[in-house]
């Protein structure tokens, strides 16, 4: 093949995974997320040995199909060694997958801040705290490191690699910890719940609670000053937590692997997050393009034969043994065919090159005929961006 | 709110009244939505170009603020004021704190911004912790510009598929949440034109691959199961062509065969081999998702139209893409 600008890639994901504690998949939706990152945790189970942890935290709850295995949950699973002789293959490690129940990770989090028995069963009988975790959508991102610190110290896997969530903006997940230390902080949060803690401040000489009641409503502020009156008695564990969470994203063991498509929207994406990633400080380990089209759609020769194909359609077909009344305009149509298909993959090449600067590795998977529904597909997926 | 601003640029069409639009584009307000990567912002912009083509004023509305509704248009990012940006179709970008503080002004008559500063923080904490909140200013501002009337037909690129839920869902969630005070009584009038499935219809972007169709029918049951909009029509976006009928398929796969393969790079001067395989990838491609379609056709309730988009080999993005979709929209919905 004569346009291959692509193959000087100064890494491989093998060696980064080797070195590393923690891998955090990130990007854009949409973009095979989730499949990269339980791909390249079995890669990493068969090749690197000892006990590799694939945590999912997409509410799609897509792993489980992925891993052929209905309803893994909040506890960790360790994949059967049978799916891995099944698929072919003796893995040197342990394969183990965890799913995201954000309720579930919430109330454990309440257990352990809480100060006292009744605090807990207080708050966890709060009727906001039910809607807050469950479908407050920053609780995702912050759940997901959260969770992903506890498990990390507990010192049971060599390597976790995180599959993170959908969120607006990819970024959310950094910041989550950060936001939820300083909203926990907030002199303003304080502020609001002053006049539920004392009856002695007069409520109505203060505009700001003026405005709050005719918007809000009396008991819905109520509602939401008890709430955090028993939230701050867990301020402390909770801001010393987050600091903790941080910490560990920028920490030396942890890497971060953008998933991108190579379409346009999903690219731009991906391209902010990585210069993100670089701004923080944070290691930027792998670039993953998804679904890439295959090479031979961007030989020079091919196109040239193809255009041939087209022009002399009626001409080669009178040469054939089949009928060239369906011949001839069947030659067209695969003529025409690769010459689209071609323009799209020189479209990715192009932008693929653009991308190669940016990370330690890059790596392109092709797009699969058939979505990968077993751990012989994920595996066949993690050997096209392992080396 | 719009401050004048958003007066729309009025449709160069000759007709002295416009006809109704039957079915999709006779709505008020439209949600496209989608799973991230589906082509959801392309179909909003097609959606908007098409009705305004027919002497709709619309107002396209991008929720994430990402500029790409615009783009589709040819034009930067936009503000939270309705900016014209073709024939009868104007852009905004959702922004929460604006439509806050376009509230208050509006509702509670207060008109100093400085004052609202600190207060806009403290909501942010309130909606922070209060689900429904922020969606709430979001879904607010699009249901008042339909009752206001600036617009005929206001078209969102909504957010990613769980979060339109969140979205569509919000008056609700505060009508369960708050039993009085001035967001109740506005909740009432939001509801009444979300849940009219004759002014508001949520259409839901896939493409034909198996994990957008998978949550585009976990999506069509949530909008069933816990909001009060309709799903009005399900756009499949990048849908192969096909290529060969069956009886060109037989004299195909005997082409494949190395003998006849060897004559015709002997009549091209070169190897066929990777033209006669990337058709057979096209084919394959193409059945591959011919099956995810037709999973999701049967599982659809079959009321709701599914719409067809061609996959576009030569653009992505832009005024030149928004045409050819909306044109093969336009198609599919008999305009």
């Amino acid at each position: 093949m004569t346009t291959r600008p692509f193959d000087a890639h100064r890494g491989s994901l093998d060696r980064l995974l080797a070195s590393r504690e923690i891998a955090i998949v990130c990007g854009p939706g949409g973009v095979g997320k989730t499949t990269i990152a339980a791909a390249a945790a079995a890669m990493a189970a068969c090749h690197h040995g000892g006990r590799v942890l694939v945590l999912t935290v997409d509410p799609a709850r897509r792993l489980a199909d992925a891993l052929g295995l209905a309803g893994i949950g909040n506890a960790e699973h360790k994949i059967p060694e049978e799916m891995f002789r099944e698929a072919g293959v003796t893995p040197r490690g342990e394969l183990w997958a965890a799913m995201l129940d954000t309720q579930a990770s919430w109330d454990a989090l309440i257990e352990r801040h809480a100060p006292d028995r009744r605090t807990k069963e207080q708050i966890l009988a709060n009727p906001l705290y039910r809607n807050i975790a469950g479908r407050f959508v920053q609780s995702h991102d912050y759940i997901a490191v959260e969770r992903l610190f506890e498990i990390h110290s507990t010192g049971d896997y060599d390597l976790i690699v995180v599959d993170t969530p959908p969120s607006r903006h990819a970024l959310d997940f950094l910041d989550a910890p950060k936001r939820m230390a300083e909203f926990f902080s907030s002199r303003l949060l304080r502020w609001l719940i002053i006049p539920y803690r004392s009856r002695l401040v007069n409520l109505a000489s203060r505009p700001f609670y003026q405005i709050a009641d005719r918007v809000l409503g009396t008991q819905f502020l109520a509602d939401i000053a008890e709430f955090f009156i028993l939230f701050q008695s867990m301020h402390a564990g909770f801001v010393e937590r987050a600091d903790a969470v941080v910490r560990l994203l920028a920490d030396r063991r942890t890497t971060f692997i953008v998933v991108s498509t190579l379409e346009s929207s999903p690219l731009g994406e991906a391209e902010l997050f990585a210069d993100e990633l670089v701004r923080r400080h944070l290691h930027l380990g792998a670039v993953i393009l998804n679904r890439t089209l295959p090479d031979y759609l961007r030989d020079t020769r091919a196109g040239a034969v193809a255009r041939a194909l087209g022009e002399g359609a009626d001409e080669i077909a009178k040469r054939l043994p089949t009928d060239p009344a369906i011949t001839a305009p069947l030659l067209r149509e695969v003529a025409e065919s690769f010459l689209n298909f071609s323009l799209v993959a020189r479209r990715e090449a192009e932008q693929r090159d653009e991308l190669a600067p940016s990370s330690e590795v890059v790596a392109g998977a092709p797009a699969f005929e058939n979505d990968i529904s077993s751990l012989a597909g994920l595996l066949a997926l993690g050997e096209t961006i392992w080396g | 709110m719009n401050d004048g601003g958003g007066t729309p640029v009025t449709a160069t069409s000759g007709e002295a009244a416009d006809p109704p639009l039957p079915g999709l584009l006779g709505r008020e307000l439209l949600f496209v939505t989608g799973k991230g990567g589906v082509g959801k912002t392309t179909v909003a912009a097609a959606l908007a170009q098409l009705a305004a083509q027919r002497g709709k004023r619309v107002l396209a509305c991008d929720i994430d603020a990402s500029g790409g509704l615009g783009s589709m248009f040819e034009v930067g990012p936009t503000g939270f004021v309705p900016t014209p940006v073709a024939p009868g179709i104007s852009v905004m970008s959702m922004d929460t704190e604006a439509s806050l503080r376009e509230y208050l002004k509006l509702n509670l008559r207060i008109p100093l911004v400085g004052r609202i500063g600190p207060l806009a923080k403290a909501f942010d904490f309130v909606a922070t912790a209060a689900p429904g909140v922020r969606e709430i200013l979001t879904v607010g501002k699009l249901c008042w510009e339909v009752r206001e009337g600036h617009f005929d037909l206001v078209v969102v690129d909504a957010p990613a598929s769980g979060h339109v839920i969140s979205q569509l869902g919000a008056p609700q969630a505060i009508n369960d949440l708050v039993k009085v005070g001035q967001i109740r009584t506005q909740t009432d009038w939001m509801l009444d034109i979300l849940s009219d499935p004759n002014r508001t219809g949520v259409i839901a972007v896939t493409t034909p691959e198996e994990m957008p169709v998978t949550e585009t029918l976990e999506l069509t049951e949530r909008i069933a199961n816990e909001t009060a909009a309709a799903l009005v029509a399900v756009v499949v976006n990048r849908v192969l062509p096909e290529l060969f009928s069956t009886r060109e398929e037989e004299v195909f796969e005997r082409l494949r065969e190395p003998k006849l393969a060897d004559l015709i790079s002997d009549a091209v001067g070169g190897d066929v081999t990777p033209v006669l395989e990337a058709a057979r990838l096209a084919v394959t491609m193409r059945r591959a998702r011919a099956v995810h379609l037709r999973f999701l056709q049967e599982r659809l309730d079959p009321s709701v139209p599914v719409l067809l988009v061609p996959y576009m080999f030569t653009r992505v993005g832009g005024l030149r893409s928004t045409r050819q979709v909306a044109s093969s929209l336009g198609e599919e919905l008999g305009l």
